[in-house]
């Protein structure tokens, strides 16, 4: 698909004064964080097994990207978010993971973070004792 | 201190932030991943040796180097040019560059009548074979929007003054197709090896949003003093 401006002035001036600047950035860090690397990896490496196509992905992947547009986000700051979102959405239409599994898991993380003292692995299993004798 | 395997792939540890007396929380964000990375694992459906070595490669090895060398040899050579723009995807693969997702790739060449300018109103289709992960800008709604409603604005932001002779085309990536703009060759270059030529050639220049660099920015930037 092309659009083309021949030169023609065919674009209006529409309130281009309006409309955001562009973000630049010169020879940043590919991934501002390391997650936002483990997230896309999974998708690629998902899509190279044969779990879901590229063109399923950029389906489920700009549905995100528009929701946050249109509730006035800024999805060039949000891109990963909305890549952890996607990702998060096909693997349960995919059934790969049920969303209830996931949400345990998760769970599961966030007590084995908090019981792991500072400086040591987190390692899933550990687990503060709820039950009784805490201070 | 002993290896746990989910540590090893799972890298976020520096986000963690102290909680109460001990232990840690994660952020939310960290959690969701830890969550999808061991289950998908667990079940098979991911190696974590392949996630370790997708990231190295985007991260340290896959960049526009790749499609600067394409881009060079396209000057260099008028049959390989020639085949780039008939068949990009056999000409690219020949130098060893191939696509992840099962992408076709078209190549645009620009001339004194057309400068060919590349966007992904969708999302950020991009043709990471050869350029590697998209920049920001590339991914802002900003860019995808107004690289459609106001082409010459956005190149003018850039820097970028076009010639009077010339028409701006631009191209709509998607999941299975992906363009790659041949930036016209510097004049002052005859004689060049492709190596020097591939220094001229900037990511920018293959998306549309630059001219290749001309032999003065070259020595400006590359060889002060010299």
């Amino acid at each position: 698909m092309t659009v083309s401006d021949g030169g023609s002035g065919v674009v209006e001036d529409r309130c281009l004064a309006a409309l955001p600047s562009l973000p630049r950035d010169e020879g940043g860090p590919v991934f501002a964080e390391p997650w936002q690397a483990q997230a896309f990896a999974m998708a690629v490496s998902l899509n190279e097994a044969g779990l879901f196509t590229w063109a399923e992905w950029v389906g489920v992947f700009s549905r995100h990207l528009r929701r946050v547009e249109e509730a006035g986000g800024d999805s060039g700051s949000e891109y990963y978010l909305c890549w952890l979102s996607a990702l998060e959405d096909i693997v349960a239409e995919k059934r790969l993971l049920g969303r209830r599994e996931l949400q345990e898991r998760k769970e599961a993380w966030d007590r084995a973070a908090r019981a792991t003292p500072h400086g040591e692995p987190i390692v899933l299993g550990r687990e503060r004792d709820m039950t009784g004798g805490n201070p | 201190m002993t290896a746990n395997s989910d540590d090893d792939v799972l890298k976020d540890d520096a986000v963690a932030h102290h909680d109460h007396d001990e232990g840690s929380a994660l952020p939310e964000v960290a959690l969701r991943v830890r969550a999808l990375e061991s289950l998908l694992v667990e079940k098979g459906y991911v190696d974590p040796a392949a996630l370790d070595e997708l990231i190295d490669a985007y991260e340290t090895r896959v960049g526009p180097r790749n499609g600067a060398r394409v881009i060079a040899r396209a000057w260099a050579e008028p049959e390989y040019k020639a085949w780039l723009l008939e068949d990009a995807d056999a000409a690219i693969a020949a130098m060893g560059f191939t696509g992840r997702q099962g992408e076709h790739m078209l190549v645009k060449e620009n001339t004194p009548k057309v400068h060919n300018m590349v966007v992904c109103t969708l999302c950020s289709c991009y043709p990471w074979p050869v350029l590697g992960l998209p920049p920001v800008w590339y991914k802002s709604p900003a860019y995808r929007s107004r690289a459609v409603s106001d082409p010459r604005g956005v190149l003018e932001e850039f820097g970028v003054t076009l010639l009077p002779s010339q028409a701006v085309r631009v191209w709509d990536s998607t999941a299975e197709l992906r363009y790659l703009v041949l930036p016209m060759r510097p004049e002052g270059t005859e004689g060049w090896g492709q190596e020097e030529l591939a220094r001229l050639v900037t990511r920018n220049s293959m998306i549309g949003t630059a001219l290749a660099l001309n032999p003065a920015d070259l020595a400006g930037t590359e060889q002060e003093g010299g």
